[in-house]
């Protein structure tokens, strides 16, 4: 890195935070692994094929996770008693959920009588499912093959009308205009919600019900239109809040390309509980890897309530965590988007510098990483003309410093979602921006005793001392005494920690054995240290 | 008298104004807008029958473009004979003096003579919090401190997504002086809603006249929350000292100083 340094960073210094963040990671995988969550169990249902709602709505792999959790017995995972049930009755995965909607089995009392065929079909159909996962990597790649890659530097925009069949029209009409991402913005509040809604929906506030049904909506539009632009228009959702894994698996089942996933993010700005969301994060990264989907990490939104100038070094120090945290469950440096923004104060004496500096020091700690670069919110104004403006500095950041995924700036940002014309006039202003200023990084070089690479290693020897008071006190206790975002949130409190089980010794999961042999996790387990 | 409007040229009639582009009464204004229909001649033909549908004369399309799927996307510059009486012009402005954050601090301990109690959320589904943060954390916003750092104000920003029942629950806990609601989300008036349904459950426990309660948010007017049932209403780059000083006021006009709120008949 020292030699290709534009910023002449320290390779040790790097090296030494990374090894910090390492064993942050390390010491949560004892926790997570020897724990599960009503989520995941309901992810497990999904991987199998289970979907639907019973007559009052809820859906089916909620109906039968209650029955085994409330008998008590989910601590040895709800594919034990569902396997065995299968098998006793001859009966598919949807067949057993709907017997159990129906009230005409109940899989917390069912008694398991034939715990090695249950078992042994639990094997089988769990290897299907993870096979499933992997088709869908697979079918990507070859579409992008065919249609050929998105851009470089990939142009992210976002639809929230509420209304999928508004949000597929405008997605395509994004795509003609030069997008490569297209994010549907889910529905305020649906984090908190401890199931998945069902089927296409037309109604939401400030964004869209991620179902499953939705999800297909928007996967067969962007197909459609990649096949006239001959371009491969990637497909984004949340796959964030309690229902985490589940989403994960949705996703996986239905070809999104990218996925928010982020459990610091939804403790820090959902007060998501987080013990819950880190064991729920663990297996969803797992399906994402697999499942060849990007994640992008919510480091940006830290800026959002702590300042942009003086908390830098949080962000940085987040994104190492993430990095190693996503490692662990099998996800590759090309997967990961880590979040960071474009949010100091516009009045602020070179903060352009200040921006530049901290885009390129991420670009250089992060060098076969994706980065989701996020544009101004916190001081944009209802002053269009200026935030058109904001937005361009943004952009020139980004060319300079090469982000792999722009998530364009609205002008109307701060003012409501985005109308037809502000995605056009944003994708305009950066495809000028990234192709008149294609090649700046590379022509302009830094001062070695300048603003931009002095304030760079300022914030490497913060991140430092940051990290290694986490490693020091541990996780959950840095989140508690607001260390990240200025937020505090405890390991016992926020919502969804009822939902956490701890794992009997006879836990089955064939499914989870599945993914780590798919992405050879336990191989790589003892080498992390080495990982970059 | 003095000279309102404009001045060092022939000054506007007050009651007949209308928008300056470059001419005093040239009536010029700017507007952009996309049509959904097929990017072309027609599409342009509608744009300009658009603006003068609108009222507006002599429209020039300056820009069109092409959104796709069937939208197309004009920036257009035209004329209105349209004008206003500004002499008739009444604007409902939140009341009191304003104040420094040293002079409401001053003014509690003398004239409530306790701290007061400030209740901050963000409520319903919205998860919006930069604007009650702005206003109620210690760090405050545009170098202005929020209430936190209030000497003789206990705040608690109580976050996003807190429904208005948790909301009333807590103004018991803390034996509140003033609520104080965000609302950013206002995708269908969602927050008008929220809104209404607060006061509402104000009114029904007896509580709508034991408190100060605003709203504020970007798209939140004095008006607006007036209409709504509120105190007042802050919208944006209000600062922590014209929402702490508003309520400072108001808990000293209103005789709100010494109460407590009770539930039941019971001090809570």
């Amino acid at each position: 890195m020292s030699a290709a340094s534009k910023l002449f960073l320290d390779e040790a210094k790097v090296a030494r935070a990374r090894a910090s963040a390492s064993n942050i990671a390390d010491s949560l995988t004892g926790f997570v692994r020897a724990r599960t969550t009503v989520a995941v169990e309901r992810t497990l249902l999904r991987l199998l094929g289970v979907d639907g709602i019973e007559e009052q709505g809820i859906p089916l792999p909620n109906v039968v996770v209650d029955q085994v959790a409330r008998a008590g017995r989910l601590d040895r995972g709800v594919m034990l008693p569902f396997c065995s049930a299968m098998a006793a009755l001859g009966l598919e995965p949807q067949q057993v959920a709907e017997a159990a909607a129906r009230g005409e089995l109940d899989l917390g009392t069912w008694e398991i009588h034939n715990e090695a065929e249950a078992r042994a079909l639990g094997e089988r159909i769990g290897a299907d499912a993870v096979a499933r996962v992997g088709r869908t990597a697979t079918e990507r790649r070859e579409r992008m093959a065919r249609l050929g890659p998105p851009n470089e530097t990939m142009l992210y925009v976002i639809v929230a009308t509420g209304n999928i069949f508004e949000d597929a029209v405008q997605g395509k009409a994004a795509a003609v205009q030069g997008a490569d991402v297209i994010a549907v913005i889910r529905s305020t509040g649906q984090s908190l919600l401890d199931f998945v809604p069902y089927g296409e929906t037309t109604e939401g506030f400030g964004g869209t019900y991620a179902t499953q049904a939705n999800f297909r909506v928007m996967r067969t539009a962007l197909d459609e239109v990649g096949e006239r632009i001959n371009r491969y228009v990637l497909l984004t959702n949340y796959c964030s809040g309690l229902c985490m894994p589940e989403i994960a698996a949705m996703g996986a089942l239905e070809r999104l390309d990218m996925m928010l996933n982020d459990a610091l993010y939804g403790i820090l700005f959902r007060d998501i509980n987080p013990e819950r969301t880190l064991i729920d994060q663990y297996f969803s990264r797992m399906i994402n890897a697999h499942a060849g989907v990007i994640i992008n990490t919510g480091e940006d939104n830290y800026l959002t309530t702590d300042d942009a100038i003086e908390a830098t070094h949080t962000v940085l120090a987040s994104q190492l965590i993430n990095e190693q945290l996503a490692f662990r469950s099998g996800l590759a440096p090309w997967q990961l988007g880590l979040g960071h923004a474009f949010e100091m104060d516009p009045a602020a004496r070179d903060g352009f510098l200040m921006e530049l500096a901290q885009a390129q020091l991420v670009r250089e700690v992060f060098p076969d990483h994706k980065l989701k670069y996020m544009p101004p919110t916190r001081y944009m104004t209802g002053n269009v003309f200026k935030g058109y403006v904001q937005d361009a500095m943004f952009n020139l950041v980004t060319a300079w410093t090469k982000q792999g995924i722009q998530l364009l700036g609205m002008h109307t940002e701060a003012m409501h979602t985005p109308h037809m014309h502000d995605r056009h006039m944003a994708i305009e202003s950066a495809r000028y921006i990234l192709n008149n200023a294609a090649s700046i990084g590379d022509e302009v070089e830094f001062r070695r005793d300048g603003l931009v690479v002095r304030r760079a290693h300022e914030t490497v020897e913060q991140t430092i001392g940051l990290l290694e008071e986490v490693e020091s006190m541990g996780l959950f206790e840095a989140l508690a005494a607001g260390r990240f975002a200025d937020v505090k949130r405890r390991r016992d409190g926020g919502r969804g920690r009822a939902g956490v089980v701890v794992r009997a010794a006879d836990y089955f999961n064939p499914i989870e054995a599945g993914l780590r042999a798919a992405l050879q996790l336990d191989a790589n387990e003892a080498s992390h240290g080495n990982h970059r | 008298m003095a000279i309102i409007g404009r001045t060092g040229a022939t000054p506007p009639d007050l009651t007949r104004v209308r928008p300056y582009g470059d001419t005093l009464d040239d009536g010029a204004v700017q507007l952009s807008f996309t049509l959904p229909v097929p990017f072309g001649d027609e599409a342009r033909e509608a744009a300009r029958l658009m603006a003068i549908g609108m009222g507006l004369t002599e429209p020039s399309i300056y820009h069109a473009a092409d959104l796709g799927e069937g939208y197309s996307f004009f920036i257009v510059y035209a004329r209105t004979a349209v004008t206003v009486d500004f002499t008739k012009v009444v604007v409902p402005k939140v009341e009191g003096r304003r104040m420094t954050k040293t002079e409401i601090d001053t003014f509690i301990a003398e004239q409530v003579g306790r701290k007061l109690v400030l209740l901050g959320a963000c409520t319903g589904t919205d998860a919006h919090t930069v604007g009650i943060d702005a206003i109620m954390n210690l760090k405050g916003i545009s170098g202005e401190k929020g209430l936190e750092s209030y000497h003789e104000i206990e705040a608690h920003n109580l976050g996003s997504q807190v429904s208005n029942e948790a909301l009333i629950e807590a103004a018991y806990r803390y034996n509140a002086d003033a609520l104080l609601v965000s609302q950013i989300v206002t995708q269908k008036d969602i927050h008008k809603t929220n809104l209404t349904e607060l006061i509402e459950l104000l009114e029904a426990e007896g509580l709508r006249d034991k408190l100060v309660v605003v709203a504020g948010g970007p798209r939140i007017g004095h008006e607006l929350a007036l209409e709504l049932g509120y105190d007042a209403g802050f919208g944006p780059g209000t600062l922590a000292p014209d929402v702490a000083g508003f309520v400072a006021q108001q808990v000293v006009a209103r005789g709100l100083a010494t109460r407590g709120l009770l539930r039941g008949g019971k001090a809570v």
